[in-house]
């Protein structure tokens, strides 16, 4: 059976439609799901896309991660369900607590619009498991708020329990804190990535076909769960 | 009737680059005494009854600051204060 990946549109919501065509891209089927609907409709994973939901007012997804929708999402989360937030959606992961730190404004206070190489460090995630330990990829990086700052005791746990999924390599575009660009939670379910897998599935419009290794990596997480 | 006043500022350990940005400005207006400068967010809050503190403070911890990088604090001031605050 097809599996059955949810991409969550906000008001504001800027990358939902690639995110959606990655996903059908990746052999999955997406499914649009609706901030102001308290339903998931039985999906198997969960991307909450790039943007500026609710226009950014007050902090960068301060406000969604109360929508009717992130109760739910928030629930399942916990039990499991693969999540991948993108730019404004790791933003909300931090604003929901489901994941450590926050996310504030680029310190060169410049917006950074690039192709950026990662290296990919933890591959034990439900969103990147296809990739090998230490490969290097090219993709999108976009981001006004985007520096990734957490307390010191927080960054060595993520360290120590190989909790950063990529970093920064050849220059950090925001300055992120120990140059990450992406984390999970504990159970690696839950995976907040700065740039923008999304924009890197297609030779016409990407600078690399990297981006899809996260979307088929949570068609394997999904198929080697237990149903 | 008494207004509620909630400030939040980014915790003095997280880089401010607006208010770096703005400090770098002041020698163009031909102020270079400033050391530094820090941007903060001023909210206020009427209630439709009696202001209630601990109100203002759950809705400031769960919304209004993010705890992980900002502090906040909560106050009573009385609205023609606050007008002239503005003034």
């Amino acid at each position: 059976m097809t599996a059955r990946v949810g991409v969550v549109t906000f008001p504001g919501s800027l990358d939902d439609g690639d995110a959606a065509r990655a996903v059908r891209i990746a052999g999955a089927e997406p499914v649009r799901l609706w901030h102001g609907e308290a339903e998931l409709h039985g999906v198997d994973a969960v991307v909450l896309p790039g943007g500026f939901s609710y226009g950014d007012y007050l902090r960068c997804g301060a406000i969604a991660r109360f929508a009717p929708v992130m109760e739910k999402l928030i629930d399942a989360a916990g039990g499991g369900l693969p999540v991948l937030g993108i730019c404004n959606g790791f933003q909300i992961l931090c604003e929901a607590h489901l994941l450590p730190g926050a996310l504030t404004r680029n310190q060169h206070l410049h917006f950074r619009n690039r192709d950026q190489i990662l290296r990919i460090e933890a591959t034990g995630t439900a969103w990147t498991n296809t990739f090998q330990p230490g490969q290097e990829v090219l993709i999108p990086v976009k981001n006004g708020e985007g520096c990734y700052v957490a307390d010191p005791a927080t960054l060595d746990a993520l360290e120590a329990e190989g909790r950063v999924v990529a970093r920064y390599v050849g220059g950090n575009p925001n300055g992120s804190q120990r140059d990450i660009a992406a984390i999970t939670n504990q159970a690696g379910n839950v995976v907040g990535i700065m740039p923008h897998p999304e924009h890197a599935v297609e030779a016409l419009t990407g600078p690399s076909l990297d981006g899809l290794g996260f979307f088929t990596s949570v068609l394997k997480h999904l198929v080697g769960a237990p149903a | 009737m008494p207004r509620v006043v909630v400030d939040v500022m980014l915790k003095p350990e997280i880089l401010d680059p607006q208010g770096q940005a703005v400090a770098n400005a002041l020698p163009r207006l031909g102020v270079n005494d400033v050391a530094s400068v820090r941007i903060g967010r001023r909210i206020e809050i009427d209630f439709t009854g009696e202001p209630d503190l601990d109100r203002a403070r759950e809705i400031a911890d769960k919304l209004l600051a993010n705890p992980v990088i900002e502090d906040f604090t909560v106050r009573l001031v009385e609205t023609d204060e606050a007008a002239e605050a503005r003034s």
